[in-house]
């Protein structure tokens, strides 16, 4: 038997950064299908009226929302967290059997999952909850794929050399605490099978259906309690596990304050939670939860901004590294759009303004400033910096990387700003009449205005997707390029031309 | 009292306990700027820096671990 030196051990790094790409593919193709059908209404026959069942916006829209969730975004979570966990902790998947194997079974009961929620959803099996349309059966399995990933990541700190717990790992625990307490405490449901009709019938619908335990305010509340920190621990605390490590990780530079660093943390954990109230806005929730949610958004930006201004003094004095890597052009532009949306959400959150807002594009525009400007920068930039030192080769090409940047930023821009003309005009749109008080437009007409924005939104979301194959292309490409030496991967990625 | 009054008592009361904790986190940190085994807060930022298996930990779980 060889004796070699101990090595991370990239293995269940590579599977989930497979899915990360190829469901990013799948839920942004289906968005750009949706964007489509809502500027020609003819794009949900895409397929005849025989598939339409299939191919309309309602049966569509679940899968893109859930795709680019739990799909591209929790793989990139899980990816990043098998390559970020081993090194901060300075300890090998490889020293641990147990773990090894926790991790490959994560992978492949996860792989299961995602198509069972894949076949349901598009069968139009659901639960009608926004974000947690999956039936209980898959609600289980869910639970079970998430109490692996977090046996994988206190397992690995069980075993790890360092004594202190870098930033990232903070932000990792949190979203794995966060995101169980949502899930479980949303997904409290009575399968109808075992519920009884006030006539006495039992036995009720199929046997993979089930209704919420709550009902009515109670349950809009639970929902967008949920809801809202899905977006705080699926699309905030992750990502800015992953921007702590890979921004100075690829710069070479340390955080500017690790002391911010802490003290944000702790801020994020402690306003967030109190801030879903802001969806439930003029509705039958009581007033003091809505003003509640309204606060404790705006008090968000602090420790928001605390992390991503954190990000940005990193780089002091480092600017030039800027212009010269698209990768480093990716995070940097990433915490600029995290402070952009976190900004731009709390402003929706007050009242008088969500009295526009409200149910408007311009949400949607918001999510998407989020998502795709900060989300996806950031984890398709995590997947550039990990990706030559999983496979020990230079990333194909720097300069496809930086025709996607500028690509993809181009399609972010159209999007959030066709959105938000979009969406303000249809605020002021149903809310204008005349003097005696009846309406001046109908529903029809906000429709009429609005569609040259919906092409422009789906020629940005277009675009983006483009990008998004581009990053595939240059991954895929990366696996048989020039291999590289260990001490060409200390901080900025190699590239070739 | 109510049921309603004193969960707005307890909710108003929890939450100023976890202002209080935070503050006092942040006065701590930039007081102190050593966490209590001496280490500097700053120098943590080399966990990611330094991050090779080969590489010295900030501060090693043990001494037993040390010497791997």
């Amino acid at each position: 038997m060889v004796n070699r030196p101990l090595e991370y051990d990239y293995t269940i790094t590579k599977m989930f950064m497979l899915t990360t790409i190829v469901l990013g593919i799948v839920g942004m193709l289906i968005g750009v299908i949706l964007a489509f059908q809502l500027a020609f209404p003819n794009v949900n026959l895409i397929f005849g009226e025989g598939l339409a069942e299939y191919t309309n916006f309602s049966r569509l829209r679940p899968l893109h929302t859930d795709a680019v969730i739990f799909g591209f975004t929790l793989s990139g979570i899980f990816a990043t967290w098998y390559y970020v966990g081993q090194r901060v902790l300075k300890v090998s998947m490889a020293e641990s059997a147990i773990l090894m194997f926790l991790g490959k079974l994560h992978f492949w009961l996860y792989l299961v999952v995602v198509a069972a929620v894949v076949v349901s959803l598009l069968a139009g099996v659901t639960t009608s909850k926004e974000y947690a349309e999956f039936e209980w059966p898959i609600d289980i399995a869910v639970v079970l794929v998430w109490v692996i990933f977090g046996a994988s990541i206190f397992g690995l700190i069980g075993i790890r050399r360092e004594k202190s717990l870098y930033i990232s790992v903070w932000y990792y625990i949190a979203t794995f605490i966060g995101i169980a307490m949502l899930y479980l405490f949303n997904n409290m449901e009575i399968p109808t099978m075992f519920a009884t009709s006030a006539a006495g019938e039992s036995g009720i619908g199929s046997w993979y259906h089930s209704v919420s335990m709550y009902s009515g305010t109670n349950d809009a509340l639970v929902q967008w309690w949920y809801g809202h920190n899905a977006v705080a621990f699926g699309f905030t605390v992750p990502i800015v596990a992953m921007i702590y490590y890979f921004l100075p990780k690829e710069s070479g530079q340390a955080i500017y304050s690790y002391k911010l660093s802490l003290l944000s943390f702790w801020g994020l954990m402690f306003v967030y939670l109190w801030a879903g109230g802001h969806h439930l806005l003029y509705s039958t929730v009581p007033d003091w939860m809505q003003t509640m949610g309204s606060i404790f958004s705006v008090i968000l930006i602090l420790p928001s901004w605390g992390s991503a201004i954190n990000m940005l003094l990193t780089m002091k004095g480092e600017w030039q590294q800027v212009a010269a890597s698209p990768l480093i052009k990716f995070m940097i532009l990433a915490s600029t759009f995290y402070m952009f949306s976190t900004l731009e959400g709390p402003i929706q959150a007050i009242k008088s303004v969500n009295a526009i807002a409200h149910f408007t594009d311009w949400i949607i525009g918001h999510v998407h400033d989020g998502v795709l400007g900060w989300v996806g920068f950031m984890i398709m930039a995590a997947l550039y910096h990990m990706a030559p030192r999983v496979f020990k080769r230079e990333i194909y090409s720097k300069s496809l990387m930086a025709a996607q940047f500028w690509i993809q930023t181009l399609g972010v821009v159209l999007y959030f700003t066709s959105m938000w003309i979009a969406g303000i005009t249809q605020g002021m749109m149903w809310r204008a009449h005349d003097e005696f008080g009846n309406l001046a437009y109908s529903f029809i007409d906000t429709v009429t205005v609005l569609h040259p924005y919906y092409t422009i939104r789906g020629v940005g979301g277009l675009l983006y997707l483009v990008g998004f194959l581009m990053f595939a292309y240059n991954i895929y490409k990366t696996m048989s390029a020039r291999p590289v030496e260990e001490h060409e991967l200390q901080n900025a990625s190699p590239m070739g031309a | 009292m109510d049921i309603a009054q004193l969960q707005a008592y307890g909710y108003f009361i929890l939450t100023t306990l976890l202002v209080i904790a935070l503050y006092g986190y942040i006065y701590h940190l930039y007081s102190k700027k050593r966490d209590v085994d001496g280490v500097d807060y700053e120098n943590y930022s080399n966990m990611a820096l330094k991050d090779d298996i080969s590489d010295a930990p900030v501060s090693a779980k043990s001494h037993d671990d040390k010497e791997k």
